[in-house]
């Protein structure tokens, strides 16, 4: 028998619980759900009119996907930014937060407001600016470098450099965010271990990979996770600064999803894609958390 | 690394990356007030020649950049205090009363962590679009209302709470809304700064959704609006950067005014969870 007490608590958390949980269910479950049987359709502009026109196709859509040179292009320019992009970021911000962790360093929190400063800007905003920025004549980016002597480059119109410059833009953005988690982690660690290994003569480069690094384990996991998770969903950079060109070359699988669903209205193959997305994040992390499984 | 790296090197290296930082937002805000044409000359300057604000005058005149800016305010102020009583009570019921069932739900919604939002955005359109709200006001704040993360959130902070001191409210015959009222929601003012700001960034910030869902332009936010714009008006460098200065400034403002709460909401997602 449960108390009159118990009663009301578990009347009480129908009435906090009901409104977050049903919009959650109705509006994200429900959808996910959809948009799997969605992607077994040929659900599209017709079947918007008139939705008894969709029919089951089976794996049709994946089976077309597989057939389309479009979609193994995408899905090579995405995971060229997961592989490349997303190690560069952590890279960037674990070196950040290193050099935030000095003893004695003045002017600490005015370093990181500013490296922070880029994550909370617009990313829409912000890639206009770096277009302007990458402009191979009028852009401040080629005339800095040609202080060093290097021949202006034709970031965002040249094929083999418009992923690496969208690549950079996404880093800039990015690393204050896993910079503050890394700060984070690193003060965790005992001042002691970096005296004791000093003593013993270990230098800057082996204190940083015997002591820093291992301590920042189940950090890095999660910063390497997220990131990957995060990288997947790569969209707004080439949709306002490439229109995923030249030649296709920054075509992500999101900005893929969005033509065929929204601009073809291929809501069946749209969701086939997103479908596909969902499976390769999943992938990334069971494979990071078995490889940190397996190292520890 | 530590010790060894001199002074000079780590502050030269410090600032050095503190202006690489810095100077696309300098640049943009330096641009945004020069005349027409004058950020596509050869070589480039960096500081406008004669400063003016006529791309801010232009935003506003010629192209009606208020209105989107008050529907971005209007649908982010709206999203961010909806989300925010929704979320912090179902942390609080999931973090402190008892009922059959709490762990399993619980669980179940951790899967939604894992799950790209975009999975089910092409079903969440046409389910919104059979409900009648596509290109609404209404359909773009419909996934922004209740968020798993931040249920979270709340709950972790919640739990720090002493179950003695709502088991006494309890024992005097307060309900339990008076109790969310009186007690808990005091003390969990710290984690609903925290949620108020990331609500309010990430709904000011966000590109795909809105693009999606609104079709008429007078209904556009910010973002989508200076996306439509840049295609316009590609060779206005000058006005398409006091665009994304009025775009960017609300949210560093933002940031800027509650950082150690949205600093705190970043460490708590993380380190310790």
């Amino acid at each position: 028998m449960r108390s009159p007490l118990e009663r009301q608590q578990a009347r009480a958390a129908v009435q906090f619980l009901a409104p977050a949980l049903t919009l959650i269910g109705l509006f994200f479950f429900l959808p996910v759900v959809a948009g799997l049987l969605l992607s077994l359709t040929d659900f599209d502009l017709y079947a918007i009119g008139a939705l008894d026109t969709a029919r089951f196709v089976g794996l049709g859509n994946y089976r077309d996907l597989m057939h389309s040179p479009l979609f193994w292009t995408a899905l090579r320019n995405t995971l060229y930014f997961v592989v490349v992009g997303g190690p560069l970021s952590v890279a960037v911000s674990l070196a950040a937060a290193v050099l935030l962790n000095s003893p004695r360093l003045r002017l600490r929190a005015f370093f990181r407001t500013v490296y922070f400063a880029p994550v909370v800007t617009t990313l829409v905003a912000v890639a206009i600016v770096w277009r302007y920025l990458y402009h191979p004549r009028y852009g401040l980016l080629n005339h800095i470098l040609g202080w060093v002597g290097i021949a202006p480059i034709d970031w965002l119109g040249d094929p083999h450099w418009a992923m690496p410059a969208i690549i950079l833009l996404a880093i800039w953005k990015n690393f204050g965010y896993n910079m503050l988690i890394f700060l984070a982690g690193l003060q965790t660690i005992p001042e002691e271990l970096y005296e004791a290994a000093s003593i013993d003569g270990a230098g800057p480069w082996r204190r940083f990979f015997h002591i820093t690094f291992p301590s920042l384990g189940p950090v890095f996991l999660f910063v390497a996770v997220t990131t990957m998770i995060g990288y997947f969903q790569l969209f707004a950079e080439p949709y306002v600064m490439t229109q995923g060109g030249p030649l296709r070359s920054t075509t992500s699988l999101i900005l893929l999803m969005y033509e065929e669903g929204f601009r073809w209205w291929r809501m069946g193959a749209a969701s086939s894609i997103a479908f596909v997305l969902f499976l390769l994040t999943l992938a990334g992390t069971l494979i990071q958390l078995r490889l940190r499984k397996a190292r520890a | 690394m530590r010790r060894r790296l001199g002074p000079v090197l780590l502050y030269g290296l410090l600032f050095l990356a503190a202006a690489a930082t810095l100077l696309p937002l300098a640049w943009m805000t330096a641009a945004s007030f020069m005349a027409p044409g004058e950020a596509n000359t050869f070589p480039p300057h960096f500081l406008p020649r004669h400063p003016t604000v006529q791309n801010y005058l232009a935003l506003f005149t010629r192209i009606d950049l208020a209105r989107h800016f008050l529907n971005s305010v209007g649908i982010t102020v709206v999203a961010t205090l909806i989300s925010l009583v929704l979320n912090s009570l179902a942390g609080y019921a999931f973090a402190k009363l008892r009922f059959p069932g709490r762990e399993g739900i619980f669980r179940t919604l951790t899967l939604a962590l894992v799950i790209p939002a975009q999975v089910g955005m092409l079903p969440l359109f046409l389910l919104l679009r059979e409900l009648g709200v596509v290109n609404t006001y209404v359909g773009v704040l419909v996934p922004y209302l209740a968020s798993v993360f931040a249920i979270f959130l709340v709950r972790q902070y919640v739990l720090s709470i002493p179950d003695e001191l709502l088991d006494a409210a309890r024992v005097d015959g307060a309900g339990e809304f008076l109790i969310f009222r009186r007690i808990v929601f005091p003390v969990i003012k710290p984690i609903l700064a925290t949620l108020a700001t990331f609500t309010f960034l990430s709904v000011w910030n966000d590109f795909l959704w809105p693009l999606i869902i609104l079709s008429d332009s007078s209904k556009y936010t910010l973002p989508v609006a200076l996306a439509g714009l840049v295609g316009e008006h590609v060779q206005d460098t000058e006005l398409m950067m006091a665009g994304s200065v009025i775009t960017i400034l609300p949210a560093l403002f933002v940031f800027l005014a509650f950082q150690r709460a949205y600093v705190r909401g970043i460490l708590s997602g993380s380190v310790k969870g």
